[in-house]
C-alpha cells in the first residue's frame, strides 16, 4: 500500500457521497500490523513507545521486548490493529520518538513469526492419552507432569497457539502464558 | 508494504559505526558539582536568562548560583506555572530556547499545563525539575514525585540523569531536540545527589543521537510537482500557521505569495507570517476567522498549506471542509501529513528551504478573478461591531494598535479577547503574535509577556509588549506581575473586564439557551486597579472610548514599570463570525441568529 492509497476520513465521505468505490484494502479494512522497533535499550524508551499508544488511542495486541546482539538496541515486536490510516498514523508516531532507531512494518513483507506458550492442563485417566495425542499433533512438548495436571510448551506462528489452547479447552485448563510475538523480515 | 519514509537508518545496519564521544579529560578539565556543570553547561549553550524558584532538592544550584555568579540573568518568579509560560513567551518572541529551573514534587508538577502550552504549541523549552537523591527515589520522599512519568505524553523528550558524569552531555542535547525538528518542550529531572557529586565538566561540542536524525532533502520530483499543481490552479489559496514562524520563513512566504499573487490566510499561530495589511492577505481562517477567509477555503481549488497541522478549530467538519481542493502540505513533522485532511502533495522538510526552492520553480499567477470574488466576500461580511459609542473590546483592541502602529509584541490569554485580537490588531511582523492556541491555557497571557518582554530587552527591541487579557485568565497568573514590577519591565497590561468568563457564556448563550451557569465573575473579581498596585505596578481603568484612550496615552508614558488598564466592558459582547464546533465551515454564523440549530 502506497503512502497515497491511504484515506482520511473526509476522502472516504467524499467518496461515498460521490458514488465512488472505496477499495476494502485503502481505506476502512482493519487489519493485524506486526511491527518491529528498535529502541535504545532503557526502560524510558520501552515506556514511551507502549505510553504513545495509550495516549494516541491506539490499539496493542501485544508486545514483547528484548536486548538485541548489540547491548545498547532493544528490539519491541508490536502486533496492532487498524486501517491503513491508523497503521500509518502508528507508524510515522513510532518513528518521531527521540528513542526508536528503526520501524519496521513487517505485515506485508515475508517474515517469520514466533510465539512460545507454556499450558497448564488437568488429566484424569480417561482424558491422559487424548490430551498427549493434540500435543503430539502440535509437536508441543511435555515439560512438567505431577499426578493431576501436566505443562506442555509450544512454540510456532500466533495462530497455531490460539489453536492449541481452542483444542485444550475442551479440558480444564489451569494456566497459560504466553511470550506474545516475536517477528523477522526473511531475506 | 513499503513506509520508506517512517524507516530510520540504523548505523550499525548501514555500516557505519557508532562514533561514542565520550568526554576528553586533560589536565585543565576542572572537577566540579554537578549543580556546577549544570550552571556552566547552560552557559556554554548560551543561555542568556532562566525563569525558576528554589526548593530543597535544587538547593545546591542556588548555592552554587550565589557563589559562581553565571553569565545568564535568574528570574525568581512567584510560581513554577507562571515560569513555564514566561519561558514559553520568551522563546516565542526571540526564536530561542526558553529555560526553566524548579525543586522536586509540588516545583516540578506545577510547571505541567506550561509544558503541556509548549507541546500542544511546539515552543522550545527546556525545564529542569529537581528530584529527591537517586537512593529514594520511589520511596514516597518528601517532595518527591515521578517528574518522567507525569510528563511523558506531554513532552517531545525528557532525561533522568542518573550519573553525574552524563548531566553536561544531557543539557547539550535537550537544547538540540528542543530546538530542531518540530520544537517542543524537553525535560530533564536532576536527583538531588546527583547535583551534589562531582565530576570533570567539558560541555560537547555536538551530540550524536542515532535514533533522532534530520530529515533527509526534499526530493526535487515533489517540489516541480507541487510547482507544476500551483502552475495549473485558478483559485490558489496558502494556509500559513506557526511552523512558517517557528522556521523564520515568513519572508520566503511573503516573497512567494507576493511574486505569484495567491491569496494567503493564516492559522492564529499564523498571525504576523505575512502581513497582514497586504492586499493578499484574508487574515485569520477557522471557527472565529474572517467570513472572506473561510469563504476562500470553501472555494479554492488548491490549498498550499505551509507549516500547519489542520487542526480542528480550523477546519470545523472534516468532510466538508474544502471541498474543492488539491492540497499541498508544506510540512516538518511527518505525523501531521495525511492525519485530518489528505495532502495530494506532501512535501516533509524545513519550510524555509521548501519555499525557497518553490520560488525558483513557479511563475506568477493570474488570480485577478480569483482575487476579486475574495474581494466580494470581503464586502459582504466584514468584521464589524456596534459602534454605540460605548466602550467595545473590539475598539480597545484599535486603539491599541493605533496606538503602536500595530507595531507591538501582543501577547493575549485565552478567550474572547484572544479572538477579538486576532481579528482587530492586524499583525504585520512574525514573532509579533504570542497565544495559548492549541491548550487554551487560561492564565497564560500576563506571565508569557512578562517573558516576551525579557527578551525584547535582551534582543535590544524597542517593541512594546502589550498582554491582552481577560478578567478571567488574568487573575490565574497575576501574581507575575510583581516580577515584572521588580524588574522595571515596561509592560502594558489590558484586561478587557466583562465581568464574565465571556467565551463560556457566549457558547452558554448560543447553544445552551442561556444557561449561565457559573461564569458570572463579577462577585469574586478583585479590584484590577488595588490589585496592580498591590503589585507595585500602576493601574488605570477606562470605561468608555473616550477614557480608554486617554489612559493608553497615560499607559505609554510609563516606562519604568507595568501598567495595567482595567477596561470595562458588556458581558453581552460575542465573538463574530464564528463556525460552531463540529459545523462546516460552510455554515458560519455572523451575527445573534437562531444558533440553537446547532445545539
Amino acid at each position: 500500500m502506497s503512502e497515497n492509497l491511504i484515506l482520511t476520513p473526509q476522502q472516504i465521505i467524499r467518496k461515498k457521497a460521490a458514488g465512488e468505490p472505496i477499495q476494502p484494502d485503502d481505506s476502512e479494512m482493519i487489519q493485524s500490523h506486526t511491527i518491529a522497533v528498535l529502541v535504545e535499550n532503557s526502560i524510558g524508551a520501552f515506556i514511551r513507545v507502549v505510553n504513545m499508544f495509550s495516549a494516541r488511542g491506539f490499539n496493542i495486541d501485544s508486545v514483547t521486548v528484548g536486548a538485541t546482539d548489540d547491548p545498547t538496541v532493544s528490539r519491541m515486536n508490536i502486533v496492532t490493529q487498524g486501517n491503513g490510516r491508523i497503521i500509518s498514523q502508528v507508524l510515522r508516531q513510532l518513528s518521531r520518538l527521540v528513542d526508536t532507531i528503526e520501524v519496521i512494518d513487517l505485515t506485508d513483507t515475508d517474515f517469520v513469526e514466533r510465539e512460545l506458550c507454556l499450558l497448564k492442563v488437568c488429566y484424569t485417566k480417561d482424558t491422559r492419552s487424548e490430551i498427549l495425542d493434540v500435543n503430539d499433533i502440535f509437536r508441543g512438548k511435555v515439560v512438567d507432569i505431577t499426578t493431576k495436571t501436566m505443562t506442555f510448551e509450544l512454540r510456532g506462528p500466533s495462530k497455531k497457539i490460539d489453536a492449541f489452547i481452542k483444542m485444550m479447552h475442551a479440558h480444564e485448563i489451569v494456566e497459560v502464558a504466553r511470550s506474545g510475538r516475536v517477528a523477522m523480515q526473511r531475506d | 508494504m513499503t513506509y520508506d519514509t517512517h524507516t530510520k537508518v540504523h548505523p550499525a545496519a548501514s555500516g557505519d559505526a557508532l562514533p561514542e564521544e565520550r568526554t576528553e579529560i586533560t589536565p585543565s578539565t576542572q572537577i566540579m558539582s554537578g549543580a556546577e556543570i549544570l550552571l556552566r553547561s547552560l552557559e556554554a549553550e548560551g543561555v542568556k536568562i532562566i525563569f525558576g524558584h528554589p526548593g530543597g532538592a535544587v538547593i545546591k544550584v542556588y548555592d552554587e548560583m550565589h557563589r559562581i555568579k553565571p553569565e545568564f540573568q535568574h528570574i525568581l518568579v512567584r510560581h513554577e506555572q507562571g515560569g513555564t509560560h514566561a519561558a514559553e513567551g520568551y522563546a516565542k518572541a526571540t526564536g530561542k530556547v526558553g529555560t526553566v529551573l524548579v525543586t522536586s514534587g509540588p516545583g516540578a508538577t506545577n510547571t505541567v499545563t506550561g509544558i503541556a502550552d509548549a507541546y500542544m504549541d511546539s515552543v522550545p523549552i527546556v525545564v529542569f525539575t529537581g528530584q529527591v537523591p537517586t537512593a529514594l527515589i520511589g520511596n514516597d520522599a518528601f517532595q518527591e514525585c515521578d517528574a518522567i512519568g507525569i510528563t511523558r505524553s506531554i513532552t517531545k523528550h525528557s532525561y533522568l540523569v542518573r550519573d553525574v558524569n552524563d548531566l553536561a552531555r544531557t543539557v547539550k542535547e535537550a537544547y538540540h531536540i528542543a530546538q530542531t525538528g518540530r520544537p517542543g518542550p524537553v525535560l530533564v529531572d536532576l536527583p538531588k545527589d546527583v547535583l551534589l557529586a562531582e565530576a570533570p565538566f567539558q560541555y560537547p561540542k555536538t551530540v550524536n543521537m542515532r535514533g533522532y536524525t534530520m530529515l533527509d532533502p526534499v526530493l526535487p520530483e515533489k517540489l516541480h510537482r507541487a510547482a507544476q499543481m500551483i502552475g495549473e490552479s485558478k483559485r490558489p489559496l496558502f494556509y500559513v500557521g506557526g511552523g512558517a514562524i517557528s522556521r523564520n520563513a515568513s519572508q520566503h512566504l511573503t516573497d512567494l505569495a507576493r511574486y505569484t499573487r495567491i491569496p494567503v490566510t493564516t492559522t492564529l499561530h499564523g498571525l504576523g507570517a505575512f502581513p497582514e495589511d497586504d492586499d493578499l492577505s484574508l487574515r485569520m481562517l477557522g471557527m472565529h476567522g474572517t467570513w472572506w477567509a473561510n469563504q476562500a477555503v470553501q472555494h479554492c481549488d488548491l490549498l498550499i498549506a505551509v507549516g500547519a497541522r489542520f487542526d480542528d478549530r480550523v477546519t470545523g467538519k472534516l468532510d466538508s471542509w474544502a471541498p474543492h481542493a488539491k492540497v499541498i502540505h508544506i510540512e516538518i513533522d511527518q505525523s501531521c501529513i495525511s492525519k485530518n485532511i489528505f495532502a495530494d502533495c506532501a512535501i516533509l522538510g524545513d519550510v524555509q528551504d521548501v519555499l525557497e526552492s518553490l520560488k525558483s520553480l513557479v511563475q506568477p499567477i493570474d488570480t485577478t478573478e480569483w482575487l476579486e470574488e475574495i474581494e466580494a466576500w470581503r464586502q459582504e461580511c466584514p468584521l464589524q461591531y456596534s459602534n454605540d459609542g460605548k466602550l467595545h473590546a473590539q475598539g480597545v483592541i484599535e486603539q491599541l494598535r493605533d496606538q503602536t502602529d500595530g507595531d507591538a509584541v501582543v501577547i493575549t490569554d485565552v478567550g474572547q479577547h484572544q479572538m477579538w485580537s486576532a481579528q482587530y490588531f492586524r499583525f504585520l511582523h512574525p514573532r509579533t503574535h504570542i497565544t495559548s492556541g492549541g491548550l487554551g491555557t487560561m492564565g497564560f497571557g500576563m506571565p508569557a509577556a512578562m517573558g516576551a518582554a525579557f527578551g525584547m530587552r535582551e534582543i535590544g527591541s524597542s517593541r512594546p509588549v502589550i498582554c491582552i487579557s481577560g478578567d478571567g485568565g488574568f487573575v490565574m497568573n497575576a501574581q507575575e506581575m510583581s516580577v515584572a514590577a521588580a524588574h522595571k519591565l515596561p509592560l502594558k497590561l489590558a484586561v478587557i473586564n466583562n465581568r464574565f468568563l465571556g467565551m463560556v457564556r457566549q457558547w452558554q448563550e448560543l447553544f445552551h439557551r442561556e444557561r449561565y451557569s457559573h461564569t458570572d465573575l463579577s462577585d469574586t473579581n478583585p479590584d484590577f486597579v488595588k490589585l496592580a498596585e498591590a503589585h507595585h505596578c500602576v493601574g488605570l481603568r477606562a470605561t468608555t472610548p473616550e477614557e480608554a484612550q486617554s489612559i493608553i496615552e497615560e499607559a505609554w508614558k510609563i516606562n519604568d514599570r507595568p501598567v495595567l488598564m482595567e477596561f470595562q466592558v458588556a458581558k453581552e459582547e460575542m465573538v463574530f463570525p464564528m463556525v460552531p464546533a463540529g459545523a462546516a465551515t460552510g455554515d458560519m454564523i455572523t451575527d445573534r441568529i437562531t444558533p440553537n440549530s446547532f445545539v
